[in-house]
This record gives structure tokens, C-alpha cells and sequence, in this order.
């Protein structure tokens, strides 16, 4: 079923990340690039409709962390906002349903994460089965570490196939102003084997806002908008040893589900933070070589956590809006080893 | 720009969780030195056992015995093991299938090196020495070339069954306030209040965070208020916190600092906590190496007009 309201992202605006930001706080950082977003579109934070965003406690060490960053959005009056304490583009899921129910013309989404006061390999392990796995602490890379074995004994990649997705991405980055790492570098030693440095994503602190608008009021703030065709979200079994992790029956019902096979895309943004996950999504979404793959640098060039999926649908819909891309699909996802993912489809007019 | 403040901040959380009976069966099994499943409908094995199959969401509860020795399915060379984790030396994070069951079971390898670690080795339990119903009543596994062990012939039904765990979570960070807030707290530290002037609405916001969120625009200018203030509204707290030295009853209230636009909060002292009331005029009181306002008391000015702080009610 077609969506009930043509919806569309007509404005991006990201930090330029980085390892440390410790001499802002989460607002502080938020604030220009809810600035920069909103001048995008000439619109002022009491047009907006409805307000989402994405960000965790634990990153900051803190809870209801979102309520401080909630001052960067002119909060009073009262204003129509909700929270995910997941990734942006879970935000942006929920933001485009209210605008589809018809509530709101406009949503602003916004997603940030600060990982440089913590140890994000171990925050990142609080968010697994707490009776069985979150004892034993694995960390984010160890799990990524173990698909990426599986990858290799399945035949699906080896060591210097991964190194190619890391100096291809890393190269494709060194025409992104916001990338945190960009340019040639090396694969370095094994953090977990076998993953090395390079197959791993930079730490970092950033920030992430897109505007969605619904139907003509799309087209008063964007050139060419980047209308949603579809957007779908699905879940794999949470225990990871009842799952096949050479692939990701989630990412392709998603993007089943989004339309993302009913024509070829020219350009995919994938939220793979380890290069093993890029070959997973790969096959999963059926992507050949003809089509663009993280031209930005993706999420090896810069992962702020909790805003680096939404990074992919603004880049996306970036291409769209600048007229480099047709159809392109973007992907995010969360939790260890792809446990969950999100795919949107985005066109712009056609030419 | 003054250097930005930053502390080590440490969340510790002893969580208590309660099991129900697969994984009850599951944990204590594991204390009596036997492995279970869970069956499910069409004949699979499920270790370690969930309460509903991940397939089907059936509910799903009948428990098998697996035995202690297994395959490894993926493995990962973890050659520096980081806090918490099973094993202080260098180890293999393993997925292992164990014999008769269907799926894997995260945990660690004992092994002398990457080299005598590979996909399809054939692994065993080794037991903690002290078990107690959780998952790391299993050390880790090591190394096993030899046959299946036997099962226990287990059918699952223990006495003094384990009905919780107690998870503990350790995080460290070192908590940085960021701009505003280090500005704020290094006043402080002069026993001077400052807070930030909004550039738009004009508004002076104290503590200060950075933002308007009126507005939703950054503040910068910094506004010297205070040090006297008006009480705009109070409750009486009769109930005594742990670990706080202050007898009760007394008062605690949202104090307008002369030149702000926003109303902070601080204990009233000196004045008996049933003669304070709205408009009393206040000041704090500093103590040595506080940091911060110890309480604010009376300064004898006539109390306040309505009309000077109705708005920061």
C-alpha cells in the first residue's frame, strides 16, 4: 500500500564529528546544527510540527539525558515531542507515522551521541541479554568480531576484502568535510581478530538533524525533495546464537517492505559500522557494483552512536536534494551484529 | 576561553533480576553442573533455553539435558580481555553448539593462542569451582578431543531452585559539564553566581546550560546575579534522607537571584521552616570549601512585592 501522504526529507545538516567535544555539552553541540537545519528551510523552530530525537542515557551516564538537549529546540510553549532512546532514524520512523497521520506538516529530527566521556565498546554491552550474555561483557567489537570469522569460514569475504571496504570508504570520505577519519590509512593491528583497527569504526561525539515535510509544503522548502517511498523496520531473535550471522533476514524484509527491490537504486548509504557488516548488507539488499555505496565514507568514517543512522538518510536525501541521485536507499541499524535494521527508500522528481 | 571541567563519574548498579521457570531451570542447572534446553514444538533444541520460540513466539517450556561438550560454531581472538570479562588472559569469545542442542551459546575459550582456535573444534565446560545460579558458573570452555560426555539422565526438576540474579554494572566516564556549566561552576568556586542572558528573549537563565529553551538559540553573555534573592515559592520537607546531615523539618525553595529570570533552588535557614514565605528576602551562606551555597538565609530587607516576581512563580 502506497504511503496515505507523499513525505519527503527536505533539509540535513550534521557536526563535523570528532573524538572529543568534552568542551561542549550535548546541547551545545546540538545547537548549531539545529540552526543550520532550520535555515535551510526558513523555518523557525515554533513552524515546526513535531519534534523527535534519538539519543542514549548511556552515553552520557545520566538519565533523561534528552531533556537537557531538549532547551536547543525552544521547548517552551509546549511543543508536540517525543524521544527514542535509539538511533535517529528510528526517530525519523516515528516522526514520518505522525505525519502521515496528518497531526503535523513538518517534523524535525534530531539525534546526537557523545562517546568520548565513556568507553563506548562497554556501554554499548549494557544493552544485551542481561541473564545470559551482559555477564559475561562481551564488547561491541568482540560480537562484530565473531560475524566477521563467520563471514570468512562461510566463504563470504577474508581479510583483505574487508580491507578494501575499509580503503574504499575511507577514501570516498576524504571528500566529506564532517568525516571524522578520511583518507588512506592503515588497517592496523587486530583489536579482536579478525578485526583490525581499520575494519572498525573511529569513536566519536556528534550530531544529526533532517526536516521532513508532508505533500506541497515539501515542495515550498526543498528544491528537490527527497520523497520517502517506503521505510520499513524489523528485528532479528535476540540471542545471538540462534541466528545466522553470515546474513540479515531483517534488512532484506525491510527493504522488501520498503519497495527497495521494485528498482534498482543508484546510491545506498549503509549503516555498516565494522566492514563485515557492509558485506552482510550487501548481499542481504542485493546491492551490485553499480551502485554507489556509501559515498560519504559511511559509518567507518564517522559513527557518532545514536545519530549515525540517521547521518545515513540525511546523506541520502542529501544526494537526492543536490541532484547526484535518482532513487538511492538508506539503511540504519542497532544493537550487536545488525540485531535490528531500518531501511527507507528516497526519490527525487524525476528530470 | 577558560578550561572546561571535567570529573570521573562512575554508574554502579547492583540490577536484581527475577527468572522465570526456563530460565530459573536453566541457571540452576548450571549450578548443579547440568546444561538444559528448551524443546520447541517442531523438535529443535534451543541453549540457552528462552521462554518463547523466536520463531513462532510460542511459549515454550519443556527442558532437555545437553551435554557439556560442544562445537565451536564462530570464534573471535580477544587478546586483550577488558573488565568483567571471563577470563584475565587472553582468550577466544566462542559460539558453541552444544551436543543435542540446535543453536549456540556465547561464552569464552580458554586457548593458548589464535593458532589452537578454529571453527568446528570440538570444546568442553569447565565449572567455576563456587557456582551459584548464573551464567558465569560456567568458567569458560577449554580445549576437548575426547567422546561425548554422558548426561546426567537430568530431568530438569531441582530442589531450592534459583529465582534471581544479582547482574552488577560498572560504567566509568569522566563527565565534562561543557561550556556554560564549567562557567557557572568556576564562578562558583568565587562564590559569585553567574548565568547566561539569552540574546533574543533577553531572559537571564541560572545555572546557565547553553541555550534559551525558549528560544532554542545559544546563550553566551554571561550576568553576574545576585547574591540576593527573593523566595518565590517553598515546601517543608519532613521526611530525613540517608546521608543528608540536616534536621527535619525544614524548608526547601525556589530562590529569584536578583537579576535572573529564572528561579534555582536551595535550602532556608536561620528563620523558623513555619515563618518563611513567598517574597522573604534571602542570601546565602557559604561554607568552607563548599563549592556552592550551603543554604540561604534571611537578609531583614521588608519582603518582596508580588508583582517584582509573580512571573518566576
Amino acid at each position: 500500500m502506497p504511503p496515505i501522504r507523499d513525505i519527503a526529507v527536505v533539509a540535513f545538516a550534521q557536526t563535523d564529528h570528532r573524538r572529543t567535544s568534552d568542551e561542549l555539552s550535548e546541547v551545545e553541540m546540538l545547537i548549531p546544527v539545529l540552526h543550520d537545519v532550520l535555515d535551510r528551510t526558513g523555518l523557525k523552530t515554533s513552524d515546526i510540527g513535531f519534534t523527535c530525537s534519538g539519543s542514549t542515557d548511556y552515553l552520557a551516564g545520566r538519565a533523561f539525558s534528552f531533556t537537557m538537549a531538549l532547551d536547543g529546540v525552544g521547548a517552551w510553549p509546549p511543543i508536540s515531542e517525543s524521544h527514542v532512546e535509539m538511533d535517529g532514524a528510528w526517530a525519523l520512523y516515528e516522526a514520518w507515522t505522525k505525519l502521515l497521520t496528518g497531526d503535523a506538516d513538518t517534523a524535525l529530527v534530531y539525534a546526537y551521541g557523545k562517546s568520548s566521556p565513556g568507553s563506548v565498546r562497554d556501554v554499548l554491552s549494557r544493552q544485551l541479554d542481561p541473564y545470559y550474555v551482559a555477564p559475561l561483557w562481551p564488547d561491541s567489537v568482540a560480537l562484530a568480531a565473531l560475524q566477521a570469522q563467520a563471514l570468512i569460514d562461510a566463504g563470504d569475504t577474508d581479510e583483505p576484502a574487508l580491507a578494501g571496504v575499509a580503503a574504499r570508504s575511507r577514501s570516498s570520505a576524504a571528500t566529506n568535510s564532517h568525516a571524522q577519519v578520511r583518507g588512506s590509512r592503515a588497517q592496523g593491528e587486530y583489536l579482536v581478530r579478525p578485526l583490525r583497527t581499520g575494519d572498525c569504526p573511529p569513536i566519536g561525539d556528534g550530531a544529526a538533524a533532517v526536516i521532513l515535510a508532508a505533500g506541497e509544503r515539501a515542495r515550498e522548502l526543498c528544491e528537490r525533495p527527497a520523497w520517502i517511498r517506503g521505510i520499513d523496520h524489523r528485528i532479528e531473535a535476540h540471542s545471538l546464537g540462534v541466528r545466522d550471522l553470515t546474513d540479515s533476514p531483517s534488512t532484506r524484509l525491510a527493504a522488501e517492505r520498503a519497495g527497495a527491490f521494485e528498482r534498482p537504486v543508484d546510491t545506498a548509504e549503509l549503516h555498516a559500522p565494522f566492514t563485515s557488516q557492509e558485506v552482510v548488507l550487501r548481499k542481504a539488499l542485493r546491492l551490485d557494483d553499480g551502485v554507489d555505496v556509501n559515498p560519504s565514507g559511511g559509518a567507518l568514517a564517522a559513527n557518532p552512536v545514536m545519530a549515525a543512522g540517521l547521518i545515513r538518510i540525511g546523506e541520502a536525501a542529501a544526494r537526492i536534494h543536490r541532484g547526484e541521485s535518482d532513487r538511492a536507499l538508506a539503511h540504519a541499524t542497532s544493537g550487536p551484529c545488525l540485531q535490528q535494521n531500518l531501511v527507507a527508500v528516497l526519490e527525487g522528481d524525476a528530470r | 576561553m577558560p578550561e572546561v571541567l571535567k570529573a570521573p563519574l562512575v554508574v554502579e548498579f547492583p540490577f536484581t533480576r527475577s527468572l522465570g521457570p526456563v530460565q530459573s531451570a536453566f541457571l540452576t542447572g548450571l549450578r548443579e553442573r547440568v546444561v538444559l534446553g528448551v524443546r520447541t514444538s517442531d523438535g529443535r533444541t534451543l541453549v540457552p533455553p528462552v521462554e518463547y520460540d523466536p520463531v513462532t513466539a510460542e511459549e515454550i517450556h519443556d527442558l532437555v539435558e545437553v551435554a557439556p561438550t560442544g562445537t565451536v560454531t564462530t570464534w573471535a581472538w580477544n587478546h586483550e580481555p577488558r573488565r568483567g570479562q571471563p577470563l584475565g588472559t587472553p582468550f577466544a569469545w566462542v559460539l558453541v553448539r552444544l551436543d543435542g542442542a540446535d543453536t549456540a551459546l556465547l561464552h569464552a575459550l580458554d586457548a593458548p593462542g589464535p593458532d589452537a582456535v578454529r571453527t568446528g573444534m570440538r570444546v568442553r565446560i569447565r565449572w567455576a569451582k563456587e557456582r551459584s545460579g548464573g551464567i558465569t558458573d560456567i568458567a569458560c570452555f577449554e580445549p576437548y578431543e575426547g567422546t561425548a560426555e554422558q548426561l546426567t539422565g537430568h530431568d530438569g526438576r531441582f530442589e531450592d531452585m534459583v529465582t534471581g540474579i544479582v547482574a552488577p554494572a560498572r560504567l566509568d566516564y569522566v563527565y565534562s559539564p561543557g561550556r556554560a556549566q564549567s562557567g557557572y561552576i568556576n564562578a562558583l568556586s568565587g562564590r559569585r553566581n553567574v548565568g547566561e542572558r539569552c540574546p533574543s528573549c533577553r531572559k537571564v537563565y541560572v545555572p546557565p546550560r547553553g541555550a534559551c529553551p525558549t528560544c532554542g538559540v545559544a546563550t553566551a553573555e554571561q550576568v553576574e546575579v545576585g547574591p540576593r534573592g527573593t523566595v518565590t515559592t517553598y515546601c517543608i520537607v519532613n521526611i530525613k534522607a540517608r546521608n543528608l546531615d540536616i534536621e527535619v523539618p525544614y524548608v526547601y525553595a525556589h530562590i529569584a537571584l536578583d537579576g535572573a529570570d529564572l528561579a534555582l533552588h536551595g535550602r532556608i535557614g536561620g528563620i523558623p521552616y513555619d515563618e518563611v514565605r513567598m517574597g522573604l528576602r534571602v542570601e546565602p551562606v557559604w561554607t568552607d570549601g563548599g563549592g556552592y551555597p550551603d543554604h540561604y538565609r534571611p537578609t531583614g530587607e521588608p519582603d518582596a512585592d508580588y508583582e517584582t516576581y509573580k512571573e518566576l512563580v
